[in-house]
Parts: C-alpha cells; structure tokens; sequence
C-alpha cells in the first residue's frame, strides 16, 4: 500500500511526533466518551450475575419489545428499498419543475430533531387528523415514524450510483427488444443492488435505536407498540436499571451486528463497483 | 407512462411523509394567532431551553470538531495498532439507540455509578446537569466531523505535507499551511451535520438531564414536555423554531457544496 510506503519513508522530523500526539488524543477522548460509558453499560448488566441478566432479557415485556423492534426495523427498511430506490430514480432520471428544491428536501429527516419529526407526524395522522386518518398508538405510526427517520438512507446511497450509470447497456436492451421492466431487472437492479443493500443496511441500523420520533406517536403499549428503547427508557424511569442495562446490552449487540454489516455490505459492493 | 407513474409516487410519498406533516406544524403553531405561538417560545422556560441547548451545541461542536480532525488524522496519516478499531468505534454513536448511551454515562457518573459518588464529593454533579447533558450530546454527534473528512484526506494524499516536511516545517506549520486549507470544506461539512445533531438530540439527554423545566430542559426535552401537559400551540412552536434551525442547517449544508466546487 502507497500509504505504508509513505509512512516508512517518513523522515524524523517533528512532524511524526505531532502526528503520535494525534493518536493519542484520538483513542483516549474515545475511550473516555464511548467505551467508558459502554463499559460501564456491560459491567452493570453482569452484575447481579447470569441468573439476573437472563431474567431481564426473558422478561415478556423485554422479549415482546426487542421482538416488535425487529420486527418493525425489518418491515421499514423493505419498505425504504423500494420507496428509496423509486425517489432515488425520479430525482435522477425524471425531470421536473422543483426538483432542485425536493432533493434538498430528502436530506430534512437527518437535519430534524426526532421529537419534532414525531410531533409532525402526530399532526397529520395523529387523532386530531384534518384528513381522518388516526395512526397514533398503533404499530401504523411506529412504522411512519421509523420510515420518516430513515427516509434519506437508500435514497442518498443509490442516487450517485445510478449517476454514475452508463445508459448505453439500458439503451442496447432497449433496442433489443426489452420492455422497460425488464431492462430494470436484468440491467439496472444488478447494478443498484448493493448501493441498495448498503442503504437498507443504515436505515436498519438507525430503525433498530429509534427513540425520539417513536415515543409520541407509538403510544408504548407494552406488547404492542413498545420498542426496545421505549422499553429500556421506561425501566430506567421505574428505577429497574438491571433491566434496563440487560436489554440495552442486547440492543448495543444489535447495534454491532448491524455495523458489522454495513462494513460487510460495503466491502461488497466495492468488489462489485465497475 | 411509467415515468409519470413513478414521479407521482415519490412525490406523492415524500408529500405524504415530510412536506404536509412539516406544514400542518407550521399551521397548528400559528392557529390561536402569531401572538400566542411568539409568547409560547418566550416564556422563561422555552427562553431558557433555547439558550441551554445553544450552549450545550456551543460546546459539544467545538470539542467534536478537534478531536474529528485530530482522529481523521491519526486513522489516515498514521499507522497503529487498533486502528481498525479505532475506525469502527468512531461510527458505533450513529448505529447505537441515544437511551442506551444515556443509560450508559449514567451508570458511570450518577450516584451510585462507577465515578458519580467521588466526583459530587468533590462538588461536581454530572447527571441531572449540564457536564451530563454536554457528554450525551458530544457521544451522539461525535462521528460526523470524523467520517467527513477521512475520505477528503484520503483524496488529497500526503506528498504535500511531505515536502513541507522536507523544507524545514514543523507539523503544526504543515498542518495550518498545508492540511488544513486543503481539508476545509470537509471539516465545514462535518461542523454543520454535528451542530444539527447537537442541536436536536433527544434520547440520551433525556436520560442524563432529568428533565427539570427551566433547568435541565433543552428545547428539545421542553417540545416534549409541552405536549405531555397538553399545550399544544407550546409544543408546535417550539418544534418550529428547532424545524428553522434544521432548514438552516440544510442550507448550510447546499452552500458547502458549492464552496467546495469552486
């Protein structure tokens, strides 16, 4: 690699001290900002033994929790592969007046904060609706909430992609003979498929930790419309944080999975690139 | 068509999710007169609120973005054991749920917690304060600046901060002269998205802040509490003035881009 190259070349200088100095910085402001606090995290939930852990995490509410998490996390993100991928292919391939201003307008759901996100929802299929569509405290309004959140991330991973297209094979297939849904299947799916998994893959890791746009809308029926994190915020509040902790360990499991797997997903679809 | 079909879709589905919920909000805040939604936001808690998590904002931006470029650095330009660790610690605040971060600082700082008891002995309270809120805030917005300017000093290699070198430079000389200028529009970019997490974060403060209106309530946390009493026109007005800040941000963002092409 040119960058080990380099850095054996690297003359003595002041230059490398600096740039130890950096390292140590780096590691020890994340050490004291994330791992302390996540240590501390899975030192709690061992505390009280396996016996406790395993009975936080069985607990029915917990399971039904985690379960309606994934769950939902999974519907929603199904969802966003084809909502994402049409919005990505319309700002790309369609032309119209305001497009400028909608695809600025993609980026929103990152920019707000979650709480107003859920308000907003609230308001249009909450129980005041002006068009008489009541969502609130069904698990219909944790999935608006949970699509809302995550709205940006496949369409933000397939739309450079798809610029990056070269129409020529579409145009070939055309001339061929194929219709324009074939053309999507055999030509440009393929292509898109692993920006689109790449994108599935943020919106779940995103879905799977939602908080603030769920908690006004879901109404956190335990058993039904309670996510994981609702759950864990709501042990905390009744002061059973060895319940809290035990399922926020399970979460903090499905946090690495997932980030483990957009790791996977990427060096995929490098592989796949061109 | 399809194509028309297709168009119909995506803006009929955005229309659906973000632009007429946005709206509506912005008619509920304003329904009872624009006097009463300026005197919801102005009332000493939300006042209050505002300035708390402009501060909190004020201090988490700057802390994040030393140490995303420090860390940039050190992943890019230096090789050391951890790195891939390094690297993918970085990205673990944007895949964890903020409740799960805030439960964990508060397990070390609460009473009770691993550091909490020693640290009130000696008058510092962290959780059901701003240290705590601040924390939160700086572990949730803490991967933007990073993972903005890696791929920007990836691009730009480092043969001109190794000719510096050569000429006599210190590093820090190399740095201001050469890295920096070169990573500017990178860091801009990280800076913008970490004050708009910054700014909306909600989760792990909740958790850490206790929640005291006029105390330990962003504005956030007030929207939050506003709706749980039933003031509406409160909580719609207070969203909007955070909705505000994120278009700014959104178009603090556009003109980035287009610093960067020039």
């Amino acid at each position: 690699m040119t960058s080990a190259a380099a850095s054996a070349r690297r003359p003595l200088t002041r230059k490398s001290a600096g740039g130890g100095l950096s390292v140590g910085i780096a590691t020890g402001y994340l050490s004291l900002i994330v791992l302390l606090p996540l240590a501390a995290l899975v030192v709690r939930s061992a505390e009280d033994g396996a016996d406790a852990f395993w009975n936080a995490i069985t607990d029915p509410q917990a399971v039904a929790a985690l379960e309606t998490t994934l769950v939902w996390s999974l519907v929603v993100v199904a969802i966003n592969a084809g909502a994402g991928t049409v919005i990505a292919w319309v700002l790309v391939r369609d032309d119209f007046r305001g497009k400028a201003i909608v695809n600025a307008v993609i980026d929103l759901p990152f920019a707000l904060p979650t709480i107003v996100a859920g308000l907003t929802l609230l308001t249009l299929y909450g129980p005041k609706s002006p068009i008489g569509v009541n969502a609130a405290y069904t698990t219909v309004g944790l999935a608006l909430a949970l699509l809302f959140v995550t709205l940006p991330f496949v369409v933000r991973t397939v739309q450079p992609v798809l610029l990056e297209l070269d129409r020529d094979m579409e145009e070939a297939a055309a001339s061929l003979g194929a219709n324009s849904l074939q053309t999507f299947r055999r030509i440009v799916f393929p292509n898109l498929f692993p920006a689109i998994l790449s994108g599935v893959a943020l919106s779940f890791a995103r879905a799977v930790g939602e908080f603030g746009a769920v908690v006004l809308i879901s109404g956190n029926i335990p058993y039904k419309t309670e996510v994981a994190s609702v759950y864990i915020f709501g042990q905390i509040e009744s002061d059973n944080v060895t319940g809290a902790a035990a399922v926020s360990v399970v979460l903090l499991a499905i946090s690495l999975l997932a980030l483990m797997g957009i790791g996977a997903v990427r060096r995929y679809a490098t592989r796949h690139d061109g | 068509m399809g194509r028309l079909a297709l168009r119909v879709f995506a803006l009929g589905y955005l229309a659906a999710l973000l632009l007429i919920p946005l709206g509506l909000v912005v008619f509920r805040a304003f329904e009872e007169g624009p006097g009463e939604a300026w005197e919801a936001v102005t009332t000493p808690d939300a006042l209050h609120a505002f300035w708390l998590t402009i501060l909190i904002a004020a201090i988490a931006v700057p802390a994040n973005t030393v140490f995303g470029v420090l860390c940039a650095l050190a992943v890019v330009r230096r090789r050391f054991r951890g790195h891939g660790l390094v690297n993918g610690i970085v990205d673990l605040p944007l895949a964890l749920s903020p409740v799960v971060v805030g439960l964990a600082l508060f397990l070390v700082y609460a009473r009770g917690g691993w550091f909490g008891q020693t640290l009130l002995d000696n008058g510092m309270q962290v959780i059901f304060a701003l240290p705590g809120m601040v924390l939160a805030t700086i572990f949730v917005s803490l991967p933007f600046v990073v993972r903005e300017v890696v791929p920007v000093l990836r691009e730009i290699g480092d043969e001109q901060e190794q000719a510096a070198a050569t000429l006599g430079a210190s590093s820090w000389q190399t740095f201001w002269r050469i890295t920096l200028p070169a990573i500017r529009w990178g860091v801009a970019y990280g800076v913008v998205l970490t004050t708009a997490r910054a700014l909306g974060e909600f989760g792990a403060v909740a958790v850490v802040s206790g929640r005291i209106a006029g105390k330990t309530e962003t504005l956030t946390l007030f929207v939050n509490e506003r709706f749980e009493r039933f003031d509406l026109v409160g909580a719609y007005a207070a969203s909007l003035v955070l909705a505000l800040m994120a278009i700014a941000t959104l178009a603090a963002t556009t003109l980035v881009r287009k610093g960067e092409h020039t």
